[in-house]
């Protein structure tokens, strides 16, 4: 291996951008350790896997809209394949969108810019994390290429229906899914310990902690978060892959196993893993509130204290994921009760980006929209889950459509608003050309608008009692309900104007890209570092003599008695 | 009254001098080891979480299982006794460092020994076991304990493999104090947790 960067931080890149090595475009775009690449590689990954991901739901709604149909461009679907698509849409959604691009593409390609390093303290190791990544890519593709299809035993395998092939009929898929789950984690466990190293300590000179822009702090919690809950989870993985593969009975009651014990270690990361994607959202929502209110960040430290303490909440409400699966009533009460509290400090999150925006000169431009829809959004599906979180009302609604709409409120906005909000703000650092804002808005209305046309309705079909992951509801007497089916089919609509109107953004991301008006160093007047340097910056961020020094909080908009209403970090005065 | 807020407002945007001093309280490489071990910390306390459940939801006459051997408890006590050592040797070769890389080697390498003969008889124990019936699919028992052990034995052998070339570059004079740091840190990791592992599954 000879590739060309440096291990240590404190080489910088000085001796490099006078040498200018060309590099051909396999090693510059496949083999690099430039921290901005990885990002990109990353995001393009992750946009990649949200078309193969996003195209799933399109294939059920319309089974569940028209049953029986030949569903175009995919033909008819057997249960089975049913069974595949909604567990996979779950697991991409989750694992191979929300991850990689709001954590490890916007934490790989903004954590050394915002903090005024050359690049990540272990380039090489970054490089690696996307290079298992892809793997896992490459597997849970594959999934779905071998006899059987892919995986069918929903994205939580709960046991023994994930573990025995004689239930889930998929007996290739199962291990090929565990596998490419566990790949996905070591990704991003290696990315997370870079992540927080990177952040301790190749800050620029001055920055002090409560100097960090807040998305560089979210996205460090999320990574401890990460760290400290995957573990259990990997335990978990192994013990199931050992039932399915070599006959042991980890989790099969008839042999002495615990099925529930599966729930546990995996919602001990799942829970956790809901504020791993949240976080780093919130934290793109700050930064683009902030700078398009031209207001600081109000409660700088709240937000933050807030968000450790969520952090560590989230340990402990697991299992209001089992209110109904037999575990002991007086357990359940003190779920019932750290999930409640749980909305506190997110809802307080919440007001204090309100609290920003107040009295602020509000611009509204595409990441703004894209920020405040996430606010509106994500306080739907806050308050819908309260019924959720609560034991009495969950044993109702558990398993219905209530709950598919109550975390799609949740996830919509973090994993698919929050991506688009930090895309369209960072767009023109990343590419150097801006978006196009018509186009840009047109696709929020249609989208924004659509997102509710698919999930009013089903939070209406869950509490008219409607159970998920049906394939043919006309298959069970007691399940039929004629009256219900318009709408499944209004929110079968919906979604497909929701695709649709995402070729809008494909369009302009990539017509921008090549096409759009260059863009200068600060289009948005930010204050925080990544707006000091070039757009797109060169390799090694700034030039070595030149990396910044800091002298303020990130968020100085507004300061009176001067000339302009913003005061970046690295001037001095 | 809003004279003195606005006197506020300034001296909080006004820093201390900003410095060019690098702020690592903890080296890149330690830091980043230290992380990592967390996350392994919590892969064997779900490990060992999972299989106190299982344990705690038998009835008492029934672990171990009747009919399935029992652990050779001494035999592993003694072998506890060997890493435990190659522990001590390689915080010998740490202390040894700052004398000169060459001067580390000995006891990095009495480590290294102890640790191999720790994995090869902990491999010699699981033949005799599998011999007298204990094996992953026999009961749940069988089961937790080759997990366990197992998923130990791969931290023990791939840091054995790592420190094996890093012993190389260590003589070579390559390798650099906070890599070395990092590397001792991994193994300590390996052997604290083992008595713990032998006391969760063995006693």
């Amino acid at each position: 291996m000879s590739e060309p960067a440096s291990t240590h931080h404190a080489h910088g890149h000085g001796a490099h951008d006078d040498h200018h090595h060309e590099e051909n475009f396999f090693l510059k775009y496949f083999w690099s350790t430039d921290h901005k690449v990885i990002g990109m590689q990353y995001l393009l990954t992750g946009m990649f896997m949200a078309l193969f991901g996003g195209f799933f739901p399109y294939v059920f709604r319309m089974q569940l809209a028209f049953p029986g149909i030949s569903v175009p461009f995919y033909g008819v679907v057997s249960p089975t394949e049913y069974n595949a698509l909604v567990t996979n849409h779950g697991t991409v959604m989750i694992f191979w969108v929300a991850m990689p691009v709001l954590i490890a593409a916007f934490g790989n390609y903004l954590i050394p810019l915002m903090i005024g390093a050359d690049d990540m303290v272990f380039p090489r190791l970054n490089r690696l994390s996307y290079q298992v990544f892809a793997v896992s890519v490459v597997v849970i593709i594959a999934s779905f290429l071998v006899p059987q299809g892919g995986f069918g035993g929903a994205w939580t395998a709960y046991p023994p229906l994930s573990a025995n092939p004689d239930y889930n009929l998929t007996p290739w898929g199962s291990t090929l899914w565990l596998v490419a789950v566990a790949l996905e984690f070591i990704a991003f466990l290696i990315g997370g310990i870079n992540f927080i190293t990177t952040a301790m300590n190749s800050r620029a000179p001055g920055m002090r902690w409560s100097d960090v822009p807040m998305v560089v702090w979210m996205i460090c919690i999320a990574s401890i978060l990460f760290m400290a809950s995957v573990g259990p989870l990997m335990a978990g993985a192994v013990m199931l892959a050992f039932d399915q593969n070599l006959g042991t009975h980890f989790f099969d009651p008839k042999a002495g196993g615990d099925p529930i014990l599966w729930q546990h270690l995996f919602w001990f990361f799942g829970h956790p893993e809901v504020y791993v994607v949240l976080l780093p959202a919130t934290g793109i929502v700050a930064e683009v509130i902030t700078t398009f209110s031209r207001k600081k960040l109000f409660g700088y430290k709240t937000i933050l204290y807030t968000a450790i303490g969520t952090g560590v909440l989230s340990f402990f409400v697991w299992a209001h994921h089992q209110f109904i699966a037999g575990i002991d009533p007086r357990m359940a009460n003190v779920f019932t009760v750290t999930t409640v509290l749980i909305s506190i400090p997110i809802a307080e999150m919440m007001f204090l980006f309100i609290a920003t925006l107040y009295g602020g000169s509000i611009r509204f431009k595409t990441p703004m929209l894209w920020a405040l829809s996430f606010i509106a959004l994500f306080m739907i599906g806050g308050v819908t889950g309260i019924p959720l979180g609560a034991s009495g009302s969950d044993i109702y609604l558990h398993d219905s459509y209530y709950v598919i709409a109550h975390f799609h409120y949740t996830f919509f906005p973090i994993a698919i608003i929050g991506s688009f909000t930090a895309l369209t703000y960072w767009f023109p650092k990343m590419f150097g050309r801006m978006m196009n804002e018509t186009l840009g808005q047109v696709h929020f209305w249609i989208t924004a608008i659509a997102v509710n046309g698919i999930f009013i309705p089903l939070f209406v079909l869950g509490a008219a009692g409607q159970h998920r992951r049906i394939y043919n509801y006309n298959h069970f007497a007691q399940l039929s309900t004629p009256d219900l089916q318009a709408l499944r089919i209004l929110a079968t609509v919906s979604l497909v104007i929701l695709l649709l109107a995402q070729f809008l953004f494909l369009f302009n991301f990539f017509y921008s890209m090549f096409f759009g008006e260059k863009a200068s160093k600060n289009p948005w007047k930010g204050c925080t570092l990544e707006w000091t340097t070039e757009s797109p910056p060169g390799h090694g961020n700034w030039p070595a003599d030149q990396l910044p020094t800091v002298y303020r909080g990130p968020y100085e908009y507004g300061v009176e008695g001067r000339d302009e209403d913003y005061w970046p970090q690295n001037v001095p005065n | 009254m809003a004279g003195t807020m606005s006197e506020k407002r300034d001296l909080r945007l006004i820093h201390p001098a900003p410095t060019r001093e690098q702020r690592q309280i903890v080296p890149n490489e330690v830091l980043g080891m230290i992380l990592f071990i967390g996350a392994e910390v919590m892969l064997f306390a779900g490990l060992i979480s999972a299989y106190a459940v299982v344990r705690a939801g038998m009835p008492a006459d029934a672990w171990p299982p009747p009919g399935q051997p029992r652990l050779p408890i001494a035999f592993t006590g003694f072998n506890t006794l060997l890493l435990l050592a190659s522990g001590g040797a390689m915080w010998f070769g740490g202390r040894k460092f700052a004398e000169g890389a060459d001067k580390a080697v000995p006891p990095v390498l009495a480590s290294l020994g102890l640790g191999a003969a720790f994995v090869a008889l902990q491999g010699y124990e699981w033949a005799n076991l599998l011999g007298e019936g204990l094996s992953m699919q026999s009961s749940p028992y069988g089961s937790f304990f080759y997990l366990i052990v197992g998923t130990h034995a791969v931290h023990a052998v791939a840091a054995l493999l790592v420190l094996s070339v890093a012993t190389l570059r260590l003589r070579a004079g390559e390798l650099t104090e906070h890599a070395f740091t990092a590397l001792r840190a991994f193994w300590y990791f390996v052997v604290l947790i083992w008595p713990f592992l032998y006391w969760q599954v063995y006693l």
